[in-house]
């Protein structure tokens, strides 16, 4: 027998992945969809591996009470879900002498089996032709949410529903210092617990005016703990520092040229602002949410109150995009603390657009420094170092809890301080900041900042996104100092065939060296995710006077074997879109107490009139599926700012790429 | 009471006159398309058709519809099925999650009954106050301009 997929070790049970209806089965993964449509790709490796077609399958939506596959995270899905999907199928077939025609009587057969079917004791039957994977076939959850009906999960309408929203204070470290004990308003009841307040009622606008006169009602003590603003780079370089030792095998004898990048705090900046559902009953407590990862989020809600974790029950629903972990666990549990003074009665909590910018876990500001050697033209050493704060404090991640409003009760549980995922999984800090290039002896070092008031976690990329930002933007640079053209420069120091096939195909599909117009440039970037996962290269060509305009973005990536081809390119196109958004506008700003960059007028996002046209060209490949969510962050932003330089002359090495930075780099240059 | 027509049928509701629109669709109505995403009329995921005009339901005090009739990304749809931005949506796949979709779904209807054939620098100007994350702009910008028959 082969080797058992680990999620079918972990999860052996056949009734937790799969059980059979009327004429189709439904499937329950533990991977949740938010909004990148791997809900529909699963379906399809399910479909083909137990040999049915796609219309006979239904997903469940991921539940406690089904499989842990862990988080839904990091471009892995298709990588952990897959081959589970893969061995119950073959297990299935095995099992039933299937797939038999008609499919009915296929199902039928499947309903027969005993759920307790132990998985791992069964020899899958080897894998058929697949029909489903490899065709873009349509997302099946989009239907319903094109369509306007019901879908999200704060457009559960539930028998005995109660509206639940929560005061947030005003600033971190914030204490609510004084509201009146005899506290009311008209139709809802006040939650209070320490500093955490909120209120619970049957009519939604009873509950928003409430809310309105709450703020007014509660004083806080406030204090003025937040870094300044406009000097990150040098408060990040303060410690204390955890030094992250990533690689030291020496580094240039001579360097030839240096330079620091930075990018500012981001927010996720979600369409919707993060809510959850929460019902205590005598049985135990139910939660509603949309988090990445049902699972450590019973077991923080549990350990946060001190519950038997098998009397919580949490079931993922779909909300608005998520590109990381953002306030999605937060809003359940405050669902749980205002549903706990209601017994019996299901509370929706829904945040406000301000919480949602303020008070949802940030990316973390980063600056890196990078030296290099150059010898005839070619790298001789390395040196790169990153400065940041860790780049996940998701719900039970090194043991804390992590619930935002924990942190507010009268008998506090509080946030732990960021930290990184381990480098087996990526790391955080130094995600990719190990140059794919051969560039002779390197030394790359991580230094992550350990104390900090501001709350950081994983955002799409973690710390890909500004280490390749500095070392393709570093690259283009040293490829200047040697006088040669940025792409045959790379592709000078790619051994990979397929780095190389990337990067050349980036160029060629690109236009490069085409002639253009004035006051327009192009430019390149490129990496491998994680440098385990998907090539992508990144042409970006920009119109740059005042500001930064794109015109164009091509992207190439190999993501290996393509389950859903249009899926996978609308991940690739709408990551680069989102990655221009971050790169020419995106800083979450504060004074010394309070995020100010609270509404879309504080932090605004790129709009229709400035998002590019994308060109997406996946590379043909049988190699093994990974993740195409992610790897356009980092390419993208490079190509912006080299394509910038290319047209303006000035290099911008501190991001937003806007018109202040372009203004500042200009004045430098002086 | 308020007397107002939503999607083509005559309602009564009883939500004081300064309840948001929106609010009164979804939690006295039972009317969800239309989502909230900030409160705050900037980023058109609640938009909403109010006589001629699209406007953001959650900045929309209910007096001000009273008598009018408003129509939601709900009532978009004929007998024979989806509207044909929405058709063109889901057949461009022109969505990731979704959630600003029903909001741009009317502001483009409208604009499409208002201007035949918009070319698609057009169409991106007349969604300049929809907000979309997840980076669909392009494929929406297509898809509204193909629903209207023109050619980019």
């Amino acid at each position: 027998m082969g080797d058992v997929p680990a999620h079918i070790v972990a999860n052996p049970r056949l009734g937790s992945w799969l059980t059979a209806g009327d004429g189709y089965v439904e499937v329950r993964v533990g991977k949740v969809e938010l909004g990148q449509g791997i809900v529909t790709a699963l379906a399809q490796i399910a479909a083909d591996a137990l040999g049915l077609p796609l219309a006979a399958v239904r997903m469940l939506p991921a539940s406690t009470t089904g499989p842990d596959q862990g988080l839904t995270a990091g471009s892995l899905s298709v990588l952990h879900a897959g081959p589970a999907l893969r061995h119950l199928g073959g297990a299935v077939r095995s099992l039933t002498s299937g797939p038999v025609h008609p499919p009915s009587a296929y199902v039928e057969a499947i309903r027969a089996l005993d759920p307790e079917t132990d998985l791992t004791g069964v020899e899958p039957a080897s894998p058929a032709a697949p029909s489903e994977v490899g065709r873009s076939a349509q997302r099946l959850d989009l239907p319903d949410k094109v369509l306007g009906r019901p879908r999200y999960l704060a457009d559960l309408r539930p028998e005995g529903l109660l509206h639940g929203r929560v005061l947030r204070p005003p600033s971190v470290g914030a204490r609510l210092e004084e509201l009146d004990d005899d506290w009311k308003a008209p139709g809802v009841g006040l939650v209070r617990d320490g500093s955490f307040v909120g209120v619970v009622g049957e009519r939604e606008v009873e509950v928003d005016r409430a809310l309105e006169q709450l703020e007014r009602d509660c004083r806080w003590e406030e204090r003025d703990l937040l870094p300044d603003q406009d000097d990150l780079p040098a408060w990040l370089r303060e410690g204390p520092h955890e030094e992250i030792a990533v690689l030291d095998e020496g580094g240039p004898d001579f360097v030839a040229h240096s330079a620091s990048y930075s990018k500012p705090f981001l927010a996720h900046a979600s369409i919707a602002p993060s809510c959850g559902m929460a019902r205590w009953d005598d049985d135990g407590l139910q939660v509603w949410s949309h988090s990445q990862g049902i699972h450590p989020l019973r077991a923080a809600v549990a350990e946060t109150l001190d519950l038997d974790p098998d009397a919580v029950q949490v079931e993922h629903v779909e909300n608005a995009g998520c590109y990381g972990h953002n306030g999605a666990d937060d809003a359940a549990f405050d669902a749980v603390l205002l549903a706990r003074a209601v017994p019996g009665r299901p509370v929706l909590a829904r945040w406000s657009r301000r919480d949602e910018l303020a008070w949802g876990p940030l990316s973390s500001a980063m600056t890196a420094t990078v030296s290099a050697g150059l010898v005839d033209g070619r790298i001789a050493g390395w040196t790169y170092d990153v400065w940041s704060q860790g780049h996940s404090s998701r719900p039970g991640f090194r043991g804390a809890p992590g619930l935002l409003a924990g942190a507010h009760l009268a008998t506090p549980v509080p946030l732990p301080p960021p930290t990184d995922p381990p480098l087996t999984a990526g790391g955080g800090s130094t995600r990719n900041a190990t140059p794919i290039y051969t560039v002779g002896p390197r030394r790359v070092t991580g230094h992550r900042k350990t104390e900090t008031p501001l709350r950081t976690s994983s955002m799409r990329s973690l710390g890909a996104y500004l280490n390749v930002f500095a070392i393709e933007s570093f690259i283009d640079e040293l490829a200047a100092i040697a006088g040669a053209d940025p792409v045959r420069f790379r592709l000078n120091h790619l051994d990979d065939a397929r780095a190389r096939h990337v990067v050349d195909t980036a160029a060629r599909l690109g236009g490069w060296g085409e002639p253009l117009p004035e006051d327009v440039g192009r430019g390149i970037g490129f990496a491998r995710y994680k440098g385990v996962g998907a090539w992508c290269a990144v042409v970006a060509e920009v119109a740059a006077e005042s500001d930064v305009r794109v015109r164009r973005l091509t992207v190439v990536a190999d993501v290996g074997t393509v389950v859903n081809p249009d899926g996978a390119r609308n991940q690739l196109e709408g990551g680069a879109v989102q990655a221009t958004s971050w790169t020419l506008k995106e800083r979450v700003r504060f004074d010394r107490r309070r995020i100010t960059s609270d509404d879309w007028e504080g932090y605004p996002i790129l709009g229709f009139a400035e998002a590019p046209p994308v060109d997406v060209h996946l590379v043909d490949s049988d190699q093994p599926s990974v993740g195409a969510g992610e790897a356009t962050q980092g390419p993208t932003a490079a190509a912006l700012a080299n394509a910038a330089h290319h047209a303006l002359g000035v290099r911008v090495r501190d991001l937003p790429l806007d018109r202040a930075a372009i203004v500042r780099a200009i004045e430098a240059q002086k | 009471m308020t007397r107002l027509t939503v999607n083509g049928a005559e309602v009564v509701v009883t939500s004081d006159g300064d309840t948001p629109l929106l609010t009164v669709l979804r939690d006295e109505l039972g009317l969800v398309g239309s989502r909230f995403g900030c409160g705050q009329g900037l980023c058109g995921a609640c938009f909403v058709r109010l006589g001629d005009a699209v406007v953001p339901s959650c900045q929309t005090p209910l007096w001000q519809a009273e008598g009018q009739a408003v129509t939601t990304v709900e009532g978009l749809a004929g007998g024979e099925g989806p509207h044909p931005v929405q058709a063109a949506i889901l057949e461009r796949q022109a969505a990731q999650c979704g959630f600003c979709i029903a909001g741009i779904v009317v502001r483009a209807a409208a604009l499409l009954d208002s201007e035949p054939g918009p070319d698609s620098a057009r169409v991106a100007e007349a969604l300049e106050r929809n907000l979309c994350r997840c980076g669909s702009q392009q494929r929406i910008v297509e898809a509204v301009v193909a629903a209207g028959g023109g050619h980019g």
